[in-house]
């Protein structure tokens, strides 16, 4: 089999090995959770309950905040005990709404319809975006945005996007194993709104069970193929993942995949929209890897959103050595959290605990212009070159040097043997000049 | 600089944990692993200069590397900085200032060559990282400048033997009393200009031109049997420590594969006596192992600090290193371009930067 790929990029070690084997378990209903109001891209959902309302598990408590937005649903049943600032997944402090629970988990009214496929287009859509869905690979785009591109977009490819290039993460490859059928379903689904005649599943080569699994389901299906990928990271990343299974390129400087014709969702996502479109089940649960060399038992958890990190790490058992860093999401493009009292969100793909050692930075080193940052990059920019630009604040530099197209997906600092920041860097810069734009937009509407 | 130091907080504050920006794990790489794996690289050639030249090429570079590291310890004493000289390449910068020196130099002056290299040619500039000129080069340069008699001149033979077999072999006392007293690239290039060689009728110094290029001259090119350079000489060696950079992804093909395949099509081209394309296929091979071409290509036009960024500048980099090198070797006034060629290259290196930023991986418009 021909291993597709793209260029650039790092080969590591994938660190899968601890949760690998460990099926997907419930975890069981937490007492109490903390579901923030922005938990994806674009305007943070807006509440609809107030502090003393009951909740059923699956009630909707907030609605969207904008068109860019998602709904969000309690987990759990009980009482709303708070409304205001709390640790977010992504490291700091924002907007959330506290439910604590009272013991029952009594669900709002679930459907259950086999031949959802034969469901209207509209009707399609109208369930994904009333149970709240967005891309739960880590950048959370609301799916239904995504599955409603502009009518000029004709989109012919739908792909899964079952990569995990993310190291020690496995909660999307132990949903395909297990749940291999919903998959496709879902996949079918997307197919079918956005009018997509190839469907195709993108996974690694380090999950050849992955791969089989989905080629025996596959048997009789013209449409739909796996595509098997090499081993490299950021083999998940969209653009990266179109050009190896379709030979497109996503147009740079802010192009979408819609521009090539191409929707890519995630494993997660496309589980979540399954059960959305046959159940009208709400998205309130997902799986999360548990994960670390020091968790004593890694494992990979069915948990309601808005559960608390610190009793995701309790039930594997706790860590076995002092905790260094606490990372929500992969180790390559994850954030690093100050305190495990953090509640996991719709993105929350994976927890991993590191100890100190791990933890550990070395200080910058000056550059030495070794430009391996250059060779590795999947976008083909100049993550050094930024990086100096935007220390000597020449922001037009920075831009020249490709800030706007990076993708953040670490593999520069990741080589940098002078363990620059690269991606700090590059982020105050892109930052900056997104500032400087929109400055110059609003001069150019004033006049 | 504004920002110089851009380190937030990383160490656990009342028990919360350290945090950071991504990526959290990363490549055991150092900037002083990289150093040190270009000092390895560069045994295999100081074994073989030991073994042509005999000791004296070791004690050279002892003195070379110990001036090199004194230097940048005292420079950074004073400025008052974190003294890095474990880092390793200081000892780089000294052991390639003795490389481009003959075996028969006086012990000052690999000394002073390497002073001069560390401080004007790197700490001027900030140290490492900032320097627009690959400090070895530039103070070997300074040397044949300052001191030319002492640093071109009475090239050490072989203890093997004169400058190689083959010239050995041949009968003739003027060539033998000027090769045992130079290089082959000086003695080839002497054959243009024959003039100088009075009492030399053409016919045999195109014989003996033959000879130079001939196979058997080749291998002890290839092997290092000949005169040169302390570390210039044994191209096979230089090759073995090139190929493990290469596996330790410390170079990479661009700038020397462009730089020697300039230079062979180039002197194969140009390099005839007869007009073009009047040269053996010798000829390019034998430019391609004389003098210092496989220590520039593969250890100091591929320096990091002072080579272009993106892939494309590499090539041209690489391209026109080749192409000065030729210029100089063919038609310049010294017998050996690759040093100036680097150097030359060197200051150009921003302009390339500027003009080769790749465009961003993606399609056309959207």
């Amino acid at each position: 089999m021909g291993l597709k790929t793209f260029p650039g990029g790092v080969h590591s070690d994938d660190f899968k090995r601890f949760s690998k084997d460990s099926p997907i378990e419930n975890f069981p209903i937490p007492s109490k959770v903390i579901i923030p109001l922005s938990q994806h891209i674009g305007a943070p959902a807006k509440p609809v309950v107030k502090i003393g309302d009951e909740v059923k598990t699956g009630q909707l408590i907030c609605e969207p905040g904008g068109f860019v937005s998602i709904s969000m649903h309690s987990s759990i049943t009980g009482k709303v005990t708070k409304i205001g600032r709390f640790p977010h997944p992504s490291g700091n402090m924002q907007q959330a709404i506290e439910i604590t629970g009272n013991g029952k988990d009594e669900w709002v009214d679930l459907i259950d319809e086999p031949d959802f496929l034969s469901l209207s287009v509209d009707e399609l859509k109208s369930r994904i975006s009333s149970a709240g869905i967005c891309g739960m690979g880590g950048a959370g785009f609301p799916t239904h945005v995504k599955l409603s591109p502009p009518p000029d977009k004709k989109i012919d490819v739908v792909i899964i996007n079952g990569v995990e290039c993310e190291p020690y993460l496995t909660a999307d490859y132990r949903l395909m194993i297990e749940q291999g059928e919903n998959v496709i379903s879902g996949l079918k689904t997307f197919m079918k709104i956005v009018g997509a005649k190839t469907g195709y599943i993108g996974i690694e080569a380090n999950k050849p069970d992955a791969i089989a699994n989905f080629k025996k389901l596959l048997k009789d299906e013209k449409d739909i193929s796996v595509v098997g990928l090499q081993l490299k990271y950021p083999q998940g990343a969209e653009k990266q993942l179109i050009y190896a299974c379709t030979k497109r390129k996503v147009p740079n400087r802010g192009g979408l995949p819609m521009d090539v014709g191409v929707v890519v969702q995630n494993v997660g996502t496309t589980i979540a929209t399954y059960e959305a479109v046959r159940y009208n089940k709400p998205l309130i649960e997902r799986v999360i890897s548990v994960t670390g060399k020091i968790v004593n038992h890694p494992r990979n958890l069915k948990a309601r959103i808005g559960s608390s990190f610190d009793e995701l790490l309790e039930y594997c058992g706790g860590a076995n050595e002092h905790i260094g860093k606490v990372i929500s999401g992969g180790p390559m493009m994850g954030f690093a959290i100050p305190t495990l009292n953090t509640p996991m969100a719709k993105t929350s793909s994976g927890l991993v605990i590191f100890n100190d050692k791990d933890a550990k930075k070395d200080e910058e080193h000056i550059c030495i212009r070794c430009s391996s940052c250059i060779d590795v990059c999947p976008m083909n920019v100049m993550p050094s070159m930024i990086a100096n630009s935007v220390k000597y604040e020449d922001w037009e530099g920075a831009r020249k040097a490709g800030a706007m197209d990076c993708i953040k997906c670490g593999c520069c600092a990741y080589v940098c043997p002078a363990n620059i920041k690269l991606i700090q860097w590059i982020d105050i810069g892109k930052n900056k000049i997104t500032e400087i734009d929109r400055a110059r937009r609003e001069k150019n509407n004033e006049k | 600089m504004k920002n110089e130091k851009f380190n937030p907080p990383e160490q656990s504050v009342a028990g919360l944990f350290a945090v950071s920006a991504s990526p959290h794990i990363r490549e055991n790489r150092s900037v002083r692993k990289i150093m040190w794996n270009v000092v390895i690289a560069l045994m295999p050639a100081l074994i073989a200069a030991v073994y042509f030249f005999g000791i004296r090429a070791l004690t050279l570079t002892l003195y070379s590397v110990i001036a090199a590291v004194l230097t940048e310890a005292v420079i950074q004493k004073l400025r008052k900085k974190e003294i890095t000289v474990l880092d390793g390449s200081a000892v780089i910068t000294g052991i390639l200032v003795a490389f481009n020196l003959h075996s028969g130099a006086p012990w000052w002056i690999p000394v002073v060559g390497s002073v001069f290299a560390i401080s004007i040619g790197k700490h001027v500039f900030g140290g490492i990282g900032n320097n627009p000129l690959n400090p070895a080069l530039l103070g070997r340069v300074f040397l044949v400048a300052s001191w030319p008699t002492l640093t071109t001149a009475g090239w050490k033979t072989n203890t093997l033997g004169s400058i190689s077999g083959i010239i050995s072999n041949l009968d003739i006392p003027a060539v033998t009393k000027l090769v045992s007293t130079a290089t082959p690239l000086a003695v080839l290039r002497e054959l243009r200009y024959p003039a100088v060689l009075a009492g030399l009728d053409k016919s045999t110094l195109q014989s003996f031109a033959g000879e130079i290029v001939s196979l058997g001259s080749i291998q002890n090119l290839f092997l290092g049997n000949i005169g040169g350079c302390i570390g210039e000489v044994s191209a096979i060696a230089l090759l073995i420590g090139a190929f493990w950079l290469a596996i330790k992804n410390v170079i990479e093909w661009r700038i020397p594969v462009s730089y020697v395949v300039t230079v062979f099509i180039l002197t194969y081209i140009f390099g005839g006596t007869d007009g073009i394309f009047s040269a053996s296929i010798m000829l390019p091979i034998f430019h391609i192992f004389s003098g210092g071409l496989i220590l520039g290509a593969f250890f100091m036009a591929t320096d990091m600090v002072t080579s272009p960024l993106t892939k494309a500048g590499r090539i041209y980099f690489g391209i026109g290193c080749g192409l000065l090198t030729t210029v100089i070797r063919l038609v310049g006034g010294y017998p050996e371009g690759v040093s100036y060629s680097i150097l030359l290259m060197n200051l150009v290196v921003p302009l390339i930067d500027k003009f080769t930023i790749p465009k961003a991986f993606g399609g056309g418009k959207r």
